[in-house]
C-alpha cells in the first residue's frame, strides 16, 4: 500500500556512480542544484539535461525509477506552471476570456517546469545510488569543521541515520496495523474529514506505541554496546578519497564552468 | 459452505527489480468446521495466503470463493466477509489501542454497525471465550501481561462472531505454558462453536495435537495437504525444507527401527505411551 515512495530509496546495483565517495555525490548534487538556478537560457538547460542523462546512464539505475519519483510532484509542477503561465505580465500571445498568456509567461513556466524536473531527478540520482548510512557519513565528514563552533555534528548525523533507517520499518508497521484493523472492520477510506481523522486513531495509537518501543529497544542496544556519542569514535569504513573521486570533482568543476559560460555570460 | 482458492498466485512488487512470487498457483478447498494447520518455514507464503482469505490482499492471478461467491466481484461486501472470516495477525497485541480492554474488544462489532447492547454482549462473550477474568475488563490493555494482551486481541476478532477463525502464529513469543494455554483455549473454542479454524505455524509440535488436516507450504507452493499422520510419514522430506515432524514421530520411528513393533503414525505423547507399554508387554 505504501511502497510507492521512491524519494530516499536506494537502488542496489554496481556502477561507477555507486562506487563514488558519498561526499562527492553530495557536493555534486549541491553544485547541480546551484547550476540549475544560475543558467537562464535554453543552451544552459540543454547542458544541464545532458549532464543529468550522462550521470543516469552511468548509474545503471533504470530510468523508470527516476520517473516514479516524479509522480509525487506532478501536482506541484502543474500548479507552478499554470500560475506562471497566466500571471506573468508582458507581451500578450493568446487571450482567453480574462486570462492572458504572455511570451514571458510561457518562458517562465517552461523554465520553472524544467528546473523542477531536473532538480528532483538530480537529487533522486543521489539517493538512489547512495545508501542512507553513506549519505549521513558524508554529511558528518563535510560538516566536521563546524565542531569548532561546538555544533554536535556526530549526534546530528546519528539522529539522521536512525531516522532514515526507521522510515521503512515504520512504513511496514503502518501497513501491518492498518491490515489488522481492516480485518476488524475498520474503514480508512470512506466518510467525511472528521470521520476520516477519527478513523486514524486505531492506526496512530498502536503506531506510536510501537515507535516508542522500538526507540527504547534501540537505546538499550546502543547502551549495551557502550555507545557514548562521537568523541574518540573511529569508523569501521572511513571515507577516503580515491582517484576517481578527484576525477569526478574535476568533471563537476568543468560542468559548472560550462554552465556559467554558456548559460549566463554568453547570451 | 466453504472457502475455495482457484489457481491463486500472488506476486509482490510486480515489474520491479524486487519482484517476488509469494504464492504460485494455489488450489485449496477449505470446508466448514475443519481444524487446519497451515505449516511452513519463514517466507513460505503462509501469511500471504491467509491474508487472501479475507480479501486483504488481492491475488495477482486466480479467484477466491467464499460460500460460492467470488470475493473480488465488484458488488461483494468485503466488510461482511471480514466479519465472517476473522483474521488474527501475528503479535496481535500490537494492534490494541483503546483506553480499556472492554472498549478495544468492542471495536470490531461496533464497526459492523451493531447497536450498543449487542456490541457489548458480544464483547463480553468473546472475553469469556478466551478465558479472561472480569477484573481485567476495565484495565488499560497496555498494563496486561503478554499472554493476556494476546487473549484480548483474539477476543477482538471473536467478538465479530466469525465463521472461520484464522490465527497467524498465535504462539509466537510465548513461553511453553502460555503457548499450551492459548492452543487449548482455541481447541476448546472450536469444540464449543464448531467454527472452522486455521492455525498458521512453523512448528509441527504446536499443531500436531489439535488439527485434523495439515497443509505444508514451501516456497509459495502447497507441498503436502493431508491428515497429520500422512504428512508426518514424509518427515525426511519435511526436514529438507527446514521443518520437522513432532518429536514423538522420531521416537516411534527409532523404536520401530530398533525392532519394537509400534505404530509409527502416532502423533502425541499419551498415545505413544500406551503404544510403547503395549508393545513391551507383547514382547515379554
Amino acid at each position: 500500500m505504501l511502497r510507492d515512495i521512491t524519494l530516499g530509496q536506494y537502488y542496489q546495483t554496481d556502477s561507477v556512480i555507486h562506487r563514488l565517495d558519498p561526499r562527492v555525490k553530495l557536493v555534486t548534487t549541491l553544485c547541480y542544484i546551484i547550476s540549475l538556478f544560475i543558467v537562464d537560457n535554453w543552451i544552459g538547460y540543454v547542458i544541464a539535461g545532458a549532464f543529468l542523462l550522462m550521470v543516469i546512464k552511468l548509474s545503471k539505475v533504470p530510468f523508470k525509477f527516476m520517473v516514479r519519483g516524479m509522480k509525487s510532484i506532478v501536482f506541484l509542477l502543474l500548479f507552478a506552471a499554470v500560475f506562471n503561465l497566466f500571471l506573468t505580465p508582458g507581451e500578450v500571445v493568446v487571450e482567453l476570456w480574462k486570462l492572458h498568456i504572455t511570451k514571458e509567461g510561457i518562458r517562465l513556466a517552461s523554465q520553472m517546469a524544467v528546473r523542477l524536473v531536473f532538480l528532483i531527478m538530480g537529487s533522486s540520482v543521489m539517493t538512489l545510488t547512495t545508501t542512507p548510512n553513506n549519505l549521513t557519513d558524508a554529511l558528518e565528514k563535510l560538516l566536521g569543521p563546524l565542531k569548532v563552533f561546538k555544533v554536535p555534528i556526530h549526534e546530528i548525523a546519528m539522529m539522521m541515520s536512525i531516522a532514515l533507517r526507521f522510515i521503512p520499518i515504520l512504513l511496514e508497521e503502518t501497513d501491518k496495523i492498518m491490515k489488522a484493523q481492516i480485518a476488524r472492520g475498520a474503514d480508512f477510506e470512506s466518510g467525511n474529514l472528521i470521520k476520516k481523522v477519527k478513523s486514524m486513531v486505531p492506526l496512530l495509537v498502536p503506531l506510536f506505541i510501537s515507535a516508542f518501543r522500538r526507540a527504547n529497544d534501540l537505546a538499550m542496544a546502543m547502551e549495551a554496546r557502550c555507545y557514548r556519542g562521537g568523541e574518540y569514535r573511529t569508523k569501521m569504513k572511513p571515507l577516503i578519497y580515491k582517484k576517481r573521486d578527484g576525477l569526478a570533482y574535476g568533471v563537476v568543476a568543468f560542468y559548472l564552468a560550462v554552465c556559467i559560460v554558456f548559460g549566463k555570460v554568453l547570451w | 459452505m466453504s472457502i475455495i482458492l482457484d489457481h491463486v498466485s500472488h506476486i509482490y512488487e510486480e515489474g520491479t527489480a524486487m519482484e517476488y512470487a509469494a504464492l504460485k498457483d494455489i488450489n485449496l478447498v477449505i470446508p466448514d468446521g475443519q481444524f487446519i494447520g497451515l505449516i511452513g518455514h519463514t517466507g513460505s507464503g503462509k501469511s500471504t495466503l491467509v491474508q487472501h482469505l479475507n480479501g486483504l490482499l488481492v491475488p495477482t492471478k486466480g479467484n477466491i470463493y467464499y460460500n460460492g461467491e467470488d470475493i473480488h466481484d465488484s458488488g461483494y461486501n468485503k466488510k461482511e466477509l471480514r466479519s465472517k472470516v476473522g483474521l488474527v495477525f501475528q503479535y496481535p497485541e500490537h494492534q490494541l489501542f483503546e483506553i480499556d480492554v472492554f472498549s478495544d474488544v468492542c471495536f470490531g462489532p461496533k464497526n459492523l454497525g451493531l447497536d450498543k447492547k449487542e456490541t457489548e454482549l458480544r464483547a463480553y462473550a468473546a472475553l469469556k471465550q478466551v478465558g479472561l477474568e472480569d477484573e481485567y475488563f476495565y484495565q488499560s490493555p497496555f498494563d496486561l501481561s503478554g499472554g493476556q494482551k494476546r487473549r484480548v486481541a483474539i477476543a477482538g476478532v471473536l467478538a465479530m462472531k466469525p465463521e472461520v477463525l484464522i490465527l497467524d502464529e498465535p504462539t509466537a513469543g510465548l513461553d511453553p505454558k502460555g503457548r499450551d494455554e492459548i492452543l487449548d483455549q482455541v481447541a476448546k473454542l472450536r469444540e464449543e462453536t464448531g467454527m472452522t479454524v486455521i492455525l498458521v505455524s512453523h512448528s509441527m509440535e504446536d499443531v500436531a495435537k489439535y488439527v485434523d488436516r495439515i497443509i505444508v507450504m514451501n516456497k509459495g507452493e502447497v507441498m503436502f495437504d493431508n491428515e497429520p499422520k500422512e504428512v508426518f510419514r514424509h518427515y525426511k522430506e519435511l526436514e529438507q525444507v527446514g521443518l520437522a515432524a513432532p518429536q514423538v514421530t522420531y521416537i516411534m520411528q527409532a523404536l520401530k527401527a530398533a525392532g519394537l513393533a509400534v505404530d509409527t503414525d502416532i502423533t502425541n505423547i499419551e498415545e505413544a505411551k500406551a503404544a510403547i507399554i503395549q508393545a513391551l508387554k507383547l514382547q515379554r
